[in-house]
């Protein structure tokens, strides 16, 4: 088979100065743009999908702005009510941008995308995933459904909220067809990423990793594809009944055809709540890599862990009917997903106690992967707990549609996922660039940011507790302390990832060399050199416990970690496949 | 068939030839390949059953529309489409059988069948597509048939208004802007939401019916054929689709590149084609045969 990646054939090879790596594998735009190489595509959606969070992020230090006096600081009219109307309308827009773009761009493709595509084969030892010209399709859908989603957006944007609830998303002057449209081929980019991996971790093993030694990274990630190809379709049936309902008049969501809007509702929380957990069981992946890798412990209950990743997914599918308690609903079934909303908070907690359990007297190292690791399990927590409170009957019915929703799912989705997802990406930066960073003013930035998170979304439950509803682009005096301390968190945020994008920018020139091993991890791709080679390994390597640190020691001279003795594990006869 | 002029590769180095560097062998090239479309289909089965379940909920809540707009369709057309779908499945079948046991040219000529399946129940679909258009059977406010299901003449459909013209935001005197209201405290009399919703494809009010014969025209009729256009619509397109790697198919078997050594996409698409064809056979009766 011919990769699209090699040099052109033209080229007289020339005896390389150092060895060759992934990165520096061909040097045309075309090498990029045509890679089969899954490291590449991986690195290819890191910088789209860190685009999208730089567009997606500005929007919030908008809405941020906006909040800070009660009629609005950037929208608001100029004394007649027709002018607040259509001010405000921008508000929505801006919203509903922000919405759209972080959930649909960033937070669902980013960890498979970028660091999925990225590690996964490494992790597995393998030389690639099991479809290579899928997973380039994959990336080039993301990309198409993003420009139309700017498309969209330059025509006319869309104000319904990124949930696009029925009847205003049929009657809304704004393009919302070609909107949609662009997220469901965002949405068939996942399905067959989704696909991808799946194939990849059942087919592409090495013998003697049984499912039940593979890196956690890989439980969470299966569970992941697992829910993404499961449940996006029907996002994608959804979407386009509604795009067709704006086409055609199909009227199975409008009612004044006859149609029933809860239904819309039905289908789009059927795929949206587990998305939730495409969100976030990734990222719950990467902290179960960091936290044993730098509290130098195996791993505390590994069967649990792996084993929650599926059971949140599972779990995941029959909770929808949660966001639609107050929506006309029965009482019946609002006891049973109300339940079942209390059922999958327990694998969630499973995890947080195993990671809790594999540092008690464990030799923690603070570096800043293991420091986001932490503000992880502090956030998320507080996420997860606001959740179980939404997830209860009674409390859901006052706090349903205020800003204690709005900070519920932003300590999930920021301090969860985008918090997992920078964690990972410190983690593997070396090896994905060969380089490193500023270790003390990456710690520090990490710092900055837990703060900020903190002082941003903490007043959004309090304010959301007192009544305030969600989506306004005005609000009742007393709203405005809360509002003005949640707008300064979200300018330390700013002020955090822009000293990200400073040093990580700063070590792709001029960081130290990375080592094979920087931190000390046991799983497979630690063994190769960093960047790693085209083919990932120069020699096929050995799999062992991915979590046994016992003979790994310290060495000052390349600055990284080494194996004192090659890992002396049992390999189990080739599985049947 | 005699290839033996040439030095024949065995099977095993046409295999080999077929893998892709990071697979090991090719079975677990193929056992790679196998899963991967299986779970397409998965996929592919959701997206249809969405519909499906859309259709359930509005056919609970609408029955009589059902009933009345089902009686439009031709169930006989749409039983000689299942009967050609259902035989472009047997070629497609032993078209995967001739690819496993290197009969090139059975092998071209099934999927050539297949293929031909394929057009004829488009064609026939298209005739069927274009009556309903001829009788005005379609969807929103292009719904606007003369006669009624037994042939017998209906009123015209008058409650379906045109696409409204784009709602425009209106300033009511209710409405007071926040900042505006002292101690009055927060009063609205009526707010700025936009009129009732109206789909671009208009609104269907309840009629009045004055023909006779037709006493029991439903409101909304319309939607059936909404619904009946998308359903088959995403169908067909499948079986476009389906035509066309079937060509791709035919091309590569003219060849020569499938034979016992290799014949994987041959199996994948054949399992491609088995839901398509699948998913006609629910189509058929939910649409042709409900009344």
């Amino acid at each position: 088979m011919t990769t699209l990646t090699g040099n052109n054939f033209g080229d007289t090879p020339v005896v390389p100065a150092k060895p060759d790596n992934y990165l520096t594998h061909g040097k045309t735009i075309g090498s990029w743009l045509l890679t089969l190489d899954h490291k590449r595509i991986g690195i290819m959606y890191l910088v789209v999908g860190l685009l999208a969070f730089f567009i997606g992020g500005m929007l919030a230090e908008v809405i941020r702005t906006q909040l800070l006096v009660p009629q609005g600081l950037i929208f608001h009219g100029t004394g007649s009510v027709a002018s607040s109307y259509a001010a405000y309308r921008y508000y929505n827009q801006v919203f509903t941008l922000h919405g759209i773009i972080m959930v649909f761009l960033v937070l669902i493709p980013i960890i498979p995308g970028a660091l999925g595509n990225f590690a996964l084969p490494l992790l597995l030892g393998a030389k690639d995933v099991a479809f290579p010209k899928l997973n380039l399709i994959s990336f080039y859908l993301y990309v198409v459904g993003a420009l139309l989603a700017i498309l969209s957006t330059v025509l006319g944007a869309v104000d319904t909220g990124w949930t696009f609830y029925t009847p205003f998303s049929i009657q809304t002057e704004s393009y919302v067809v070609v909107m949609v449209l662009g997220i469901f081929l965002v949405g068939f980019s996942s399905i067959f990423t989704g696909i991808n991996f799946m194939v990849t971790i059942h087919k592409l093993r090495p013998p003697g990793m049984t499912w039940f030694r593979m890196p956690l990274f890989l439980w969470a990630i299966y569970s992941t594809s697992l829910i993404q190809v499961a449940a996006t379709p029907v996002v994608g049936i959804t979407f386009v009944l509604l795009m067709m309902e704006r086409v055609m008049g199909i009227g199975i969501f409008n009612p004044a055809l006859g149609g029933n809007p809860v239904l819309f509702q039905e289908f789009f929380w059927f795929y949206s709540h587990p998305a939730v957990y495409i969100m976030i069981l990734p990222a719950m992946g990467i902290v179960s890599e960091i936290i044993p890798v730098f509290s130098r412990k195996h791993i505390f209950g590994y069967e649990f862990i792996a084993l929650s990743s599926l059971a949140i997914a599972l779990i995941g599918f029959l909770v929808w009917g949660h966001h639609i308690f107050v929506n006309g609903q029965s009482a019946e079934l609002d006891a049973v997903f109300s339940f079942l909303t209390f059922v999958v908070a327990v694998p969630s907690a499973i995890k947080v106690w195993n990671w809790l359990a594999t540092m008690y007297k464990g030799a923690i190292v603070l570096k800043t992967p293991m420091l986001y690791a932490l503000s992880f399990i502090v956030l998320f927590t507080i996420g997860g707990l606001t959740g179980v409170v939404l997830g209860a009957l009674s409390e859901d019915v006052v706090l349903h549609d205020t800003y204690f929703v709005v900070g519920h799912f932003h300590y999930v989705m920021m301090g969860g996922t985008l918090i997992g997802f920078i964690a990972g990406l410190h983690y593997w930066w070396p090896k994905m660039f060969g380089r490193m960073y500023n270790e003390r003013i990456a710690q520090w930035t990490c710092v900055v940011l837990f703060i900020g998170i903190n002082l941003t979304f903490f007043p959004q439950l309090m304010v959301g507790a007192d009544g305030m509803p969600r989506r306004y682009a005005s609000y009742l005096p007393m709203y405005q302390p809360y509002m003005i301390v949640s707008t300064v968190g979200a300018y330390i945020q700013l002020v955090a990832f822009l000293s990200m994008a400073g040093y990580l920018l700063h070590s792709l020139f001029r960081g130290k060399k990375a080592p094979v091993n920087p931190w000390g991890g046991g799983s497979l791709e630690w063994e190769t050199s960093s960047p790693p080679p085209h083919d990932n390994f120069e020699t096929t390597p050995s799999v062992g416990d991915p979590y046994d640190y016992t003979d790994m020691v310290f060495d000052p001279v390349t600055n990284g970690y080494v194996r004192t003795e090659p890992q002396q594990v049992p390999v189990a006869a080739p599985q049947a496949h | 068939m005699a290839e033996a002029l040439a030095i024949t590769p065995t099977e095993e180095q046409v295999a080999r030839e077929h893998l892709a560097h990071h697979f090991d062998t090719p079975q677990q090239q193929f056992d790679a390949g196998n899963l991967g479309m299986w779970m397409f289909l998965a996929t592919e089965m959701l997206l249809f059953s969405g519909l499906f379940c859309a259709y359930a909920v509005f056919r609970a809540m609408h029955p009589e529309i059902f009933k009345y707009a089902g009686r439009y369709l031709d169930p006989i057309s749409g039983l000689i489409n299942a009967l050609v779908l259902l035989t472009s499945g047997l070629t497609m079948a032993l078209a995967v059988r001739f690819a496993q046991t290197g009969k090139r040219f059975a092998l071209s000529l099934c999927l050539a069948l297949t293929m031909l399946g394929g057009v004829a129940f488009l064609a026939i679909h298209a005739k069927e597509y274009f009556d309903n258009g001829q009788a005005k059977l379609l969807w929103g406010t292009h719904y606007a048939p003369s006669v009624g299901p037994n042939g017998k003449p209906v009123a015209p459909v008058t409650g379906l208004v045109p696409p409204v013209a784009k709602p425009k935001p209106v300033a009511s005197a209710g409405w007071t802007r926040l900042d505006a209201l002292g101690k009055a405290g927060f009063v609205v009399s009526h707010s700025d939401i936009l009129p009732a919703p109206a789909g671009p494809a208009g609104v269907a009010t309840a009629q009045k019916q004055t023909a006779p014969e037709n006493p029991f025209q439903p409101a909304n009729v319309q939607i059936f054929f909404g619904i009946y256009f998308l359903m088959t619509g995403l169908h067909s397109l499948h079986v476009i689709i389906g035509i066309i790697v079937i060509g791709w198919m035919l091309i590569r078997s003219l060849k020569g590149e499938f034979g016992p050594g290799y014949y994987a996409p041959v199996v994948y698409v054949g399992m491609y084609w088995g839901v398509v064809d699948m998913v006609w056979m629910f189509l058929f009766p939910l649409l042709y045969l409900i009344h």
